[in-house]
């Protein structure tokens, strides 16, 4: 070890995987639905994408976790994403294919998919 | 100028060097310290906590290790300081085999000396469990009893510090710690050099020599047999100690007057062998250096030394001289010139040996220090074992009066009679050396630069045409900080003169065993070989080769030095031994 | 690496592995594969959690679920439950004794075992993979050694300590810095920094529990030490018993090595820094320092007499610096976070936190790390979660066999130093074992006596005969041949061996027994004098009787081995306490509840 740069070069990648260990409440927070209802209807494609996106885009303080089922069958898979200090927002009916766009605009940019929460659906 | 440090000891204001101990810097106050493990630069470990004093911290201190600070107030003499010591005694006698009626060290025990001082009248208040140890007798020359060992280490340290060979040491530990040799193996398993330093260091009875006097009693008791003695040149320094008189009293017309008395048939003296020996090792160097011989020749006259190179430094068993012993070489000539002359069948004679060693008693039994089956020597006694002798025999050793040797291997030279103290040796060797070598009479016989007590001493002496490099090196430690100089290449001599036990043999492990508190001010080995080089001063004869006797021998009988008669009887072998026995 | 998105962390610290933790991590890859989660879920096995009594334990992030006392069995369930379908196993939740509530809806640090802790010392310990060097990394691992050695001289490390306040978590309490500077100030050619976990207080286990889940901590503070002194070399003396420890602090070291953070330069400066350590073979006294050198140097275990002191003439005679594991784990905090911050906790004269092994009659056994000025009472009740079987609280036993036991009426002491050693106890190093109504004080000064006996090295005669002849009195006592003044002599020697001890060992090895002399003397007399165990705990002081419960049924008649209960059948029993030999076969027999031992 010849420089502090280095050093934090090391815990700065090491701290994004196991950033889930950490307190506080600074993380991101995507959490799947993973009940049988869910994974029936397809969560556990849409969660390996999650976790592909965030890998891909190397990010920081984000976590994807799972969660039982919440009783709206219908809407699986159905996702969750807590940024912090905002409130819940609730994505329905997902596909991988949609999920590069809500890690792109709504945890990195934050702004809302709105066309894919449960919001639009019940409009 | 060194800067002193002041501080008070028992309101008493004193000045020492940076360094001293609470226990040095009170005796310069007037204050002896109860010391038991302590064995002035020996031993000082904090053992026994018999020396411990308040200095105002939170425990007590332990005196003999405690460095003195400035303006350190110390007190020796409250009552909390003398029940902690009263205490600690307690417990080691509550665990001490107190057979005192008996034992060897009685009159002579730190033990017993610190319960008489210290009041001890209670010795059961804290009875109870005890130790038992069976006695190691095994040792030719050492025995020793841990049931009367008070675990204070002196012997450790003498065995692994002074003489670097380390065969005892603690195993177990706490209540069960015991000293003893690896793995419940027995000295007489081990690489000991039977030099008895451990003994010279014991303040109780748990080290002692392997007493030989009641075979000495039954020797003299025996009418067929014709029973000779010889004395060895240490004895004389120190004997009379055991007798109430000042140590550095030289006693050897006593002696000589005792050992009559005792009943032995002739009385000699291994001085004569001592100059016998300087003829023929002096003979042995001069042909090893003319002739390209192994150099550095050296000296044989210590058994210990001499065993201690069979284990450690057996690669040096070539530069060992191949002389006996003195005591070796005179009962050699003992039992074939004398008994020729006396008319008197070898196997009849009995040759008894004083010495102050006890590894002599080890050497004596060595198969190749006979012939025809007969022993050199028959029997070897310590010092000690001679004073218990003539006190039991009632004899008033202080007021007896001064007799010589007997004729025919009485005669000595002063160069003989140093042979006891460190450099003595080679001092002798030197003298006749210089003579035979140069043909002409040295005048001042005095060689300062081998005298004296530091562990290895050197000297360069112009003998004719060459310079001889000596060395003289006391005690097996020193002995190997010097072997192993010369191992590394560092250092080339012609010749070095090693003693077994430091300071010579006037500190043998068989000689009067001085108290801790003693050694603390008087340093024996100075002051005994003090006795010795007085004697020597006084001799009209001081070089080996005048020893009429000696020049008697070898028209007589032996031929001339190295002769092929004087290699069969004065002339021994040596083997190489492990550190380990199988 | 690659992002997971749940961690399954499984206390790898001795205690949990003795409770076949190992197992758990295989039964977990093996499950995680066959349910093809081995890419989204990984296991970590970390060090010590703290709360032994509830091991094996394993904990799953990102939900922070607290699972204990989890068998081979359970794993397949937690695998399919909540790593597959996000329920988590509510009878595997660890749930509170104290409180009797389940963890399940709390996170870590709200279960009443977790919330009234400060983990300082064991902050990375259950919460990092201590055979990663990159997690300790993370978690701001090394950022205080490189602090140090680009930002600080040497005296203002020594400065920081000196104003952090930390004292010697060994026991003894002595002031870090001032040790630090004590070797700075000791001109020398070579110097060492020890560190000394050579644990021997029985049930302390704090040591041992932070090389094995913080190795990095030990070895970055060491570094710093050894910058700050002047040292190029440390020694860890570990004992041969801790071999995960061992092995954990070998791999850290070797990662240290591959990392550069140990060896020539590190971090571009002049200071180069290597460690070794060194194997103990269990030897109590080993713990005092200058012992423990002996025993480094290849010498019998035993101590020497100070002065010097090792800062002075040390290792191999150099000057040397030796501080306890639990104190170098507080190294990296102070230069990271400052002197003041870790003033701003604990007690004005023992600052900081301090890590005790809780033990005995107690619900929540384990590791906790508090404030020092927390009530006694606290770590007891609220965080040890009391006595259970709603005995009482008789006297808590700290320091290990060098301290003293505190009786129950004094249970609001405030932990620190100075209070543990006014009311003649100590630190120590941070044991604690918990005494209800049923354990006789006479018999627990024994016990501690009995320990320091054996581990006594020998060489003083105070400890070496001294505490043996009182070990020979308590056990005549305990076996109700105790005679008249047995207790003056007990204190005579207590005392003797306090003052003139060579070493700490010996000095305080009498402390149980002063201790409890002081607090409970009336149950010293009540043996001596009447023959009673009030505790009912000696065997030979207690007799067994059978009360008017009895239904004369025979039973117990019939299961004494030496025939010593007659009596008609449904008529009253008798034990003929002269041939009763106590071995309680009776008592369990008996359906009644009609026989007592008084």
């Amino acid at each position: 070890m010849k420089s502090l740069a280095e050093l934090e070069a090391i815990r700065a990648k090491t701290l994004e995987n196991i950033s889930l260990r950490k307190e506080g409440n600074n993380t991101a927070r995507i959490v799947v639905g993973m009940a049988t209802c869910g994974i029936a209807a397809g969560a556990r494609p849409v969660m390996l994408a999650f976790i592909e996106e965030v890998n891909k885009r190397k990010l920081e303080g984000v976590t994807v976790s799972q969660t039982g089922c919440v009783g709206m069958c219908r809407y699986e898979p159905m996702v969750d994403v807590i940024l912090p200090g905002q409130e819940k927002v609730t994505y329905i009916k997902l596909k991988p294919d949609m999920v590069a766009r809500i890690v792109a605009e709504h945890i990195v940019n934050g702004k809302v998919v709105e066309e894919y929460t449960i919001g639009a659906a019940q409009d | 100028m060194e800067q002193l440090i002041h501080l008070t000891i028992d309101g008493v204001g004193v000045d020492v060097p940076a360094g001293t101990t609470v226990l040095e810097a009170a005796k310069q106050a007037g204050i002896n310290i109860p010391t038991l493990c302590y064995l002035k630069d020996i031993n000082q470990i904090g053992a026994c906590r018999l020396c411990v004093v308040d200095t105002g911290a939170r425990a007590l201190q332990a005196a003999c290790v405690l460095p003195v600070a400035p303006n350190m107030n110390v007190r020796t003499n409250t009552p909390a300081v003398r029940e902690a010591r009263k205490v600690n005694l307690e417990l080691l006698l509550s665990n001490h085999e107190k057979k005192c009626l008996t034992c060897v060290r009685s009159k002579n025990c730190e033990l017993q000396t610190l319960c008489q001082e210290l009041g001890v009248g209670d010795e059961t208040r804290f009875a109870g469990a005890m130790t038992k140890y069976d006695v190691d007798d095994l040792s030719p020359s050492i025995v020793r009893d841990n049931n009367k060992c008070v675990l204070c280490r002196r012997c450790v340290a003498a065995c692994n510090v002074s003489q670097a060979v380390g065969v005892i040491g603690p195993v177990n530990r706490g209540f069960n710690t015991a000293i003893e040799s690896p793995w419940g193996m027995k000295l007489s398993d081990m690489a000991c050099i039977n030099c008895g330093q451990c003994i010279a260091a014991c303040p109780v009875g748990a080290l002692y020599e392997k007493d030989s006097t009641q075979k000495v009693w039954d020797l003299l008791a025996n009418p067929n047999k014709h029973v000779v003695v010889q004395p060895a040149p240490a004895v004389r320094a120190a004997l009379g100690e055991e007798f109430g008189m000042p140590m550095g009293t030289a006693v050897t017309g006593k002696m000589a007057a005792a050992l009559r008395r005792l009943g032995f048939d002739k009385v000699f003296d291994t001085d004569f062998a001592a100059d016998l020996t300087i003829m023929e090792e002096a003979t042995e160097l001069l042909d090893r250096l003319n002739n390209g011989g192994v150099l550095p020749m050296i000296t044989s006259c210590s058994p210990g030394w001499i065993k201690f190179c069979e284990h450690y430094y057996s690669d040096f068993i070539p530069n060992l001289s191949t002389c006996k012993s003195p005591h070796e070489m005179e009962g050699a000539i003992i039992k074939s010139y004398y008994a020729q002359k006396a008319g008197i069948d070898p196997k009849d004679i009995a040759v008894v040996s004083v010495m102050p060693c006890t590894a002599k008693k080890y050497e004596a039994a060595r198969p190749e220090l006979a012939a025809n089956g007969v022993p050199d020597v028959d029997e070897v006694i310590t010092t000690r074992e001679l004073a218990r002798m003539i006190k039991e025999a009632g004899i008033d050793f202080a007021n007896l009066k001064d007799e010589d040797f007997d004729s025919l291997m009485g005669e000595s030279t002063g160069a003989a009679v140093i042979f006891g103290a460190t450099g003595g040796v080679m001092e002798a060797a030197l003298r006749t050396a210089y003579e035979v070598v140069t043909g002409e009479t040295l005048e001042n016989v005095d060689f300062e630069a081998v005298r004296g007590v530091e562990g290895v001493k050197e000297a360069s002496v112009k003998v004719g045409d060459i310079t001889l490099n000596v060395a003289v090196a006391n005690g097996t430690a020193n002995a190997a900080k010097l072997l192993d100089a010369i191992r590394a290449g560092e250092k080339t001599y012609h010749f070095i003169e090693i003693m077994g036990c430091p300071g010579g043999c006037v500190t043998g492990g068989g000689q009067p065993i001085v108290p801790a508190s003693v050694r603390m001010t008087v340093d024996p080995r100075v002051v005994r070989a003090k006795a010795l080089y007085g004697e020597d001063a006084g001799k009209a004869k001081r070089k080996s080769h005048e020893n009429a006797e000696v020049k008697a021998l070898y028209d007589e009988f032996l031929g001339k030095p190295n002769s092929h008669k004087a290699h069969e009887l004065l002339h021994t072998t040596y083997v190489a031994r492990p550190k380990y026995s199988k | 690496m690659d992002l997971y998105r749940a961690h399954v962390l499984v206390c790898g610290g001795t205690g949990c592995t003795s409770s076949g933790s190992a197992q758990l991590i295989e039964r977990f890859e093996q499950q995680l594969q066959e349910k093809g989660l081995e890419k989204e879920v990984k296991v970590i096995r970390t060090g010590c959690f703290g709360l032994c009594e509830a091991g094996p334990v394993v904990i799953v992030y990102p939900e922070g679920t607290f699972y204990s006392r989890v068998k081979v069995e359970d794993v397949d369930e937690i695998v399919s439950e909540h790593l597959l379908k996000g329920r988590k196993v509510q009878h595997l939740v660890y749930v509170d004794h104290a409180t009797k509530e389940s963890s399940i809806q709390k996170s870590l640090d709200e279960i009443g075992f977790y919330k009234l802790q400060k983990r300082v010392a064991l902050r990375n310990c259950g919460v990092i993979d201590p055979e990663n060097i990159d997690e300790y990394i993370a978690f701001d691992g090394y950022k205080a050694l490189a602090k140090a050695l680009t930002e600080m001289t040497r005296e203002q490390v020594i400065q920081e300590i000196i104003d952090s306040g930390l004292r010697g978590r060994g026991g003894g309490g002595f002031p870090t810095g001032m040790k630090w500077k004590f070797g700075y100030n000791s001109p020398a050619d070579q110097k060492y920094i020890a560190c000394n976990a050579d644990e021997g207080d029985p049930g302390a286990f704090m040591d041992r529990s932070l090389l094995e889940g913080d190795p990095h901590a030990i070895i970055e503070a060491m570094a710093i030490g050894g910058y700050a002194i002047g040292a190029s070399e440390g020694y860890v003396y570990v004992r041969a018993e801790y071999p995960i420890a061992v092995r954990r602090l070998q791999v850290a070291i070797d990662q240290a090595k591959e990392y550069g953070l140990l060896g020539k330069n590190i971090f571009g400066t002049d200071f180069s820094f290597d460690m070794h350590i060194r194997l103990g073979a269990g030897a109590f006294v080993c713990g005092e320092e200058t012992a423990l050198m002996n025993s480094i140097e290849g010498k019998r275990g035993e101590p020497r007499p100070r002065p010097p002191f090792p800062a002075v003439k040390g290792l191999f005679g150099k000057p040397t610096v030796l501080n306890n594991v639990e104190t170098y784990a507080n190294i990296p905090q102070i230069i990271l976070n400052g002197a003041s911050w870790f003033k701003s906790m604990g007690a004005e004269k023992s600052p900081g936190t301090k890590v005790f092994a809780l033990g005995g009659k107690i619900n929540n056994t384990g590791l906790v790390e508090v404030p020092m000025g927390t009530p006694l009472r606290t770590v007891i009740y609220d965080i040890g979660g009391g006595i259970p079987n709603g005995k009482k609280l008789k006297a808590v036993q700290t320091g290990g066999p060098s301290g003293g036991c505190i009786p129950a009426d004094k249970l609001d002491i405030s932990i620190e130093y100075d209070t543990l050693i006014e009311i003649g106890s100590m630190m120590g190093s941070g044991g604690m074992i918990v005494m209800d109504e049923d354990n006789c004080m006479v018999d627990i000064a024994r016990f501690f006596l009995d320990f320091t006996v054996d581990e006594s090295c020998g060489k003083c005669t105070p400890c070496r005969v001294g505490t043996r002849r009182m070990l020979e009195i308590l056990e005549r006592i305990v076996e109700g041949k105790g005679e008249e003044g047995d207790i003056e002599k007990l204190e005579t020697l207590a005392n003797n061996i306090k003052a003139t001890a060579l070493c700490g060992l010996g000095q305080t090895a009498p402390n149980p027994v002063l201790s409890t002399l002081k607090y409970f003397r009336d149950e010293y007399e009540a043996h001596i004098k009447e023959k009673r165990c009030p505790a009912h705990h000696c065997q030979a002081l207690l007799n067994y009787v059978i009360s008017d419960k009895c239904r004369g049924c025979t039973l117990c008649a019939k299961v004494c081995p030496a025939e010593a209960i007659s009596g008609a059948v449904r008529q009253q029993h008798v034990i003929d306490t002269t041939k009763c030999l106590k071995c309680g076969a009776c008592i369990e027999k008996c359906r009644f509840g009609a026989i007592s031992k008084q």
